[in-house]
């Protein structure tokens, strides 16, 4: 039996439809990451998930109990991070950890072992109130709490969202040791560099899965032939490019835009179409697609 | 005429003890697109205080828009637009509304203020729900609008608080268009932000760790010097 499993699942708040039919299922030692922007209704489904709102249609379980069913034996086995920070900010480090092993009935001493590493790294600050750490030190310990009564199933909104680019990475490193334990990790992020980290990947927008797939087969699923290109203006270059016939789609993509073409071109075809005399700097070559060309892809479509 | 937007020296801010911001220097070039980047807590917030004419240097000095960081800082205010993902419209207002507010608070003339709304309206689309309120917008009308507003005194500086961070991507694009699109007409774009993606699309990225630039350059330069593939791995190694 899946640790998460998800069928048909919808929710509306008003006219506004949240969640539109998500099916999905996780497995014990699996990091599953649900990839989308704001509002795409990640939040929705992981408030479903740990029973804290009921979906309107569509049945849901979670380490083997029904949502509705079940609520409360779900509490018992699930840890949930949610995307705001909801530790006690006037009770210290020590305090919070310790308040959220008793209420699960449960010590610090006896799951030690799980949170070791990363505890081990807020420490020296056991002292201070929660509400004074610094953003990365409170993922720590908000995922420290979420973890101290050993969950086999864990749930993380957003957790790195606000966060520095060096606690992200750590971060990430930590849930790669806890999914070796064998805990099922579901994990939401509009952070689309960080899908390649996970097993599996979801990707959501408007309330529905565009994609189901681990990272790899997800990029492979790219439709048309991809250029990365990059001059000394790259604002105008694009607007030339969208008047071309070749073009599929061209788009901002940091330093550099991306062009995706109706059929494979050469480079030096797609140069033959430029007055490169406006662009003495012009870089063109072919590239692999990523998660978020995908994405951009997809949501077209929608 | 001075062709930086933006020219500092030493700029230092101290609260008693603790040195927040540590003798930066630098400078933007008018019409540049600026990333300012740092780790939560390394000053990015204090230096920007500074810049906008909120809080005064303890040492250093500089002009920003023309205007002495110490002894104008009233006037900076007047030269510079503002605007966060965070917080920049009124929700309970309408679109007409809050152009309006806006217009006003900048000194704008009535006329001035008509005018405004009318090209803002007009260039953005949004006439057709100019009598809506700004909380029945889509997030990317939202935020455009927000820009457009933040230039409604014809500013020569605008300041980006993390202005695409987790938004769609479709919509931060239409975004970044929108910067360009400004820049393009020799408006400065300072971007402060610790999402590193975003700094990919910065003309010059500086980077602040606990008080002090550490790193300023273009990204594809920045990229070479620490031989790492993405703005994300600068910023890495830059901190450890």
């Amino acid at each position: 039996m899946p640790a998460i499993e998800v069928n048909n699942t919808s929710r509306t708040y008003g006219k506004v439809q949240a969640l539109n039919s998500i099916s999905l299922s996780v497995e014990y030692g699996e990091l599953f990451g649900l990839i989308g922007p704001d509002g795409a209704g990640k939040s929705t489904l992981f408030r479903i998930l740990t029973t804290l709102l009921l979906a309107d249609t569509g049945t849901a379980s979670v380490a083997g109990h029904d949502v509705v069913q079940s609520y409360r034996q779900i509490r018992k086995e699930v840890g949930y991070m949610p995307g705001r920070f909801s530790l006690y900010q006037d009770l210290t480090v020590e305090e919070n950890l310790r308040f959220f092993a008793t209420i699960f009935n449960t010590t610090i001493e006896e799951n030690y072992n799980l949170i070791k590493d990363i505890y081990e790294q807020i420490e020296p600050f056991k002292k201070r109130p929660a509400g004074k750490l610094s953003g990365g030190m409170k993922q720590k310990l908000a995922l420290s709490c979420a973890l101290i009564h050993k969950p086999k199933v864990l749930f993380l909104d957003e957790p790195t969202t606000g966060v520095d680019a060096v606690s992200r990475q750590e971060f990430w490193d930590m849930l790669k040791n806890l999914k070796e334990k064998g805990i099922a990790i579901l994990v939401s992020t509009p952070y689309m560099d960080e899908a390649s980290l996970c097993d599996r990947i979801a990707l959501i927008q408007s309330g529905k899965i565009l994609q189901t797939d681990t990272p790899e087969e997800i990029v492979k699923s790219y439709p048309s032939p991809l250029y990365a290109i990059r001059s000394n203006n790259n604002y105008e270059l694009l607007k030339v490019l969208r008047d071309k016939n070749y073009t599929k789609s061209a788009l901002p993509f940091g330093e550099y835009l991306h062009l995706a073409t109706h059929t494979s071109m050469g480079v030096d075809e797609i140069i033959s179409t430029l007055n490169t005399g406006n662009y003495p700097d012009l870089e063109i070559k072919p590239i692999k697609p990523d998660i978020e060309d995908l994405f951009l892809e997809l949501s077209r479509e929608v | 005429m001075n062709s930086y937007s933006i020219e500092v020296e030493n700029l230092t801010k101290k609260f008693g003890e603790f040195t927040a911001v540590d003798n930066i220097s630098f400078k933007v070039a008018k019409g540049e697109i600026f990333g300012f980047l740092g780790a939560n807590g390394a000053g990015k917030t204090t230096a920007m205080r500074m810049l906008t004419g909120l809080s005064k240097p303890t040492s250093g000095q500089g002009t920003v828009a023309g205007f002495n960081v110490i002894r104008d800082h009233e006037k900076i205010k007047t030269r510079i637009g503002y605007m966060s993902q965070k917080f920049s419209l009124y929700e309970d207002l309408t679109v007409r509304q809050n152009i309006r507010l806006f217009g006003g608070i900048y000194g704008l003339s009535n006329q001035e203020i008509r005018e405004k709304s009318e090209t803002i309206l007009h260039d953005l689309r949004l006439s057709e729900v100019s009598s809506k309120l700004v909380a029945a917008l889509p997030l990317g009308w939202k935020q455009r609008l927000a820009f457009a507003i933040s230039m409604i005194h014809d500013p020569d500086i605008v300041f980006l608080d993390e202005p695409t961070g987790g938004v769609d991507p479709f919509v931060r694009r239409q975004f970044w268009e929108a910067i360009y699109e400004a820049a393009g007409h020799g408006r400065t774009i300072f971007v402060t932000t610790h999402y590193l993606d975003e700094a990919e699309y910065c003309d010059r990225v500086s980077i602040m760790v606990s008080g002090r630039i550490e790193a300023l350059d273009t990204p594809t330069n920045l990229k070479k010097q620490f031989n790492a593939s993405t703005m994300d791995n600068v910023f890495v190694k830059l901190v450890r």
